[in-house]
């Protein structure tokens, strides 16, 4: 039995008329279109598939969309800051934070967030507070390195 | 995935009349059973959404912290008057899953998730949990992470929550909504071993809903740690977990509690261990392994986890001594 939901996704509304079993990341790819946010395992493991509902950072694969009315969605093609590149995703191609790519959106989405919760005051933090998002390629010490260089230009931008 | 319908109750009394429907389940923070649904581990045709319900907080009265069963993991763990007076549960929830597993994850879903043997997770393979009666894959399979503790012919299966193990140490309780009212449970008894009927894993009966976890004063103040050993650095279930905690009489333990993860069928509270550490030098290395190992007395190991014995005496010394403050 379907039902009429509304989704908020970056600051937009959509109609959808959905089967309780859809999960958020299907309905971001296939009905939305929004393909930037990546289907990994499928079952909560890697990350890949990282949003933020309501500011914080959850796994859209495991969340059925159909919950989701009434709490604002962002995704990785929501976080442009006046209209350029949010300083992460600046500093993962400084950093040579990604080679494959797949991962990509997740980590920046974990790592956004991660600045947020004031998480990432040392590599080692970092390490901890990324470990659910793998990547296969192991751009790990880019990722790292991206973060903190985020970190550091926030703190000033906001001074 | 098979069909399922979402309903959401507009109160707790609706959401317990809905509850006794057959083949219904509560759904919280969805981590443990979306997945599970979609793999068939577990079924369900009515999924009954109690995430609106008022059981999100925690409170602490001086005397007692009582947490809403809705709290998320993230939420509880950032609580200052858990991260000062009850650190190992802070601790056993930021060892768990990952960010942004825990924003999504509740407290009581935590501790009614199920167990991941890879045998239970995947239907090609017998499992008495999963299809009662079927056999066990994991006796004579791959058991390098399963229980040396608790467990029977039938299953050896681990309880996979750290939090439930904390909280065993802590002497908590649970509270309970269900059809004869309401219920409060030690959570250590809560849990039952598998026997020879390893689907049934606590004494919660259908439609009964977890409304609250609440945790006494921890005596001799906040000496408390939780210690997850694993194969990876994070982010990954525990070989063997200690919550351990500690009340000093000068250099000698007046009283500890230890609770072990990762070895049993159920989170597993050292009681002898307990009785043994009494008196004890927090330097007398020979009586605190003694006491550990006793913990270990009626274990039985499988052909791939022998060595659980050996890292979870090792792992006691550790952790009661990390909470005595000699570490």
């Amino acid at each position: 039995m379907t039902a009429v939901v509304i989704l908020t996704v970056n600051g937009r509304a959509y109609t959808l008329d959905l089967d309780p079993r859809e999960t958020l990341l299907d309905v971001l790819r296939e009905r939305l279109d929004l393909t930037g946010t990546k289907k990994g395992c499928d079952q909560g493991a890697c990350g890949a598939c990282t949003v933020h509902i309501d500011g914080r950072r959850i796994l859209s694969c495991l969340t059925l969309a159909a919950r989701c009315e009434g709490k604002p969605v962002t995704t990785i093609e929501g976080v442009l800051v006046d209209g350029g590149l949010h300083p992460l995703q600046r500093a993962m191609i400084e950093h040579d934070g990604l080679q494959c790519g797949y991962c990509t959106p997740g980590q920046i989405m974990s790592g956004i967030a991660l600045l947020d919760e004031g998480h990432a005051n040392t590599p080692e933090e970092i390490r901890e507070w990324m470990s659910g998002n793998l990547c296969r390629c192991g751009a790990y010490n880019g990722i790292v390195e991206a973060i903190e260089q985020a970190r550091d230009e926030m703190v000033d931008a906001a001074d | 995935m098979q069909r399922i319908e979402l309903v959401t109750p507009s109160g707790i009394s609706e959401a317990l009349e809905l509850g006794r429907t057959p083949d219904a389940a509560y759904l919280a923070g969805g981590t443990n059973l979306v997945d599970f649904l979609r793999t068939g581990a577990m079924r369900a045709m009515t999924l009954i959404d109690i995430d609106g319900l008022p059981l999100r907080g925690t409170d602490f009265d001086g005397e007692r912290l009582r947490i809403g069963a809705l709290t998320r993991m993230s939420e509880l763990a950032s609580e200052p008057a858990v991260r000062d007076r009850y650190r190992f549960i802070a601790e056993s929830l930021e060892l768990s899953a990952s960010a942004q597993l825990r924003n999504m994850a509740s407290i009581g879903g935590n501790l009614l998730q199920r167990t991941r043997c890879p045998y239970f997770r995947e239907r090609g393979f017998k499992c008495n949990k999963r299809t009662p009666g079927s056999g066990c894959a994991a006796r004579d399979g791959e058991n390098r992470r399963h229980a040396i503790l608790g467990g029977s012919e039938a299953c050896v299966a681990t309880h996979a929550s750290d939090l439930a193990v904390a909280l065993v140490a802590a002497d908590a309780e649970v509270h309970l909504h269900g059809r004869t009212g309401e219920w409060t449970c030690p959570l250590e008894t809560l849990y039952i071993e598998p026997a020879s009927t390893p689907e049934i894993e606590t004494r919660i009966e259908r439609g009964d809903l977890i409304v609250a976890v609440s945790v006494p004063r921890l005596p001799g103040g906040p000496r408390s740690v939780y210690l997850k050993l694993r194969e990876r650095a994070s982010y990954e279930f525990a070989l063997v977990s200690v919550a351990a905690s500690v009340e000093l009489d000068r250099a000698a333990i007046k009283q500890a509690r230890v609770a072990l993860g990762g070895v049993a069928t159920r989170p597993w509270r050292a009681h002898d261990t307990e009785q043994r550490l009494q008196g004890v030098a927090l330097d007398d290395f020979d009586a605190l392994r003694e006491a550990a190992a006793s913990a270990f007395l009626n274990a039985r190991p499988l052909r791939d986890n022998g060595f659980k014995v050996e890292l979870g005496t090792r792992a006691i010394v550790d952790a009661v001594r990390q909470a005595g403050g000699d570490a």
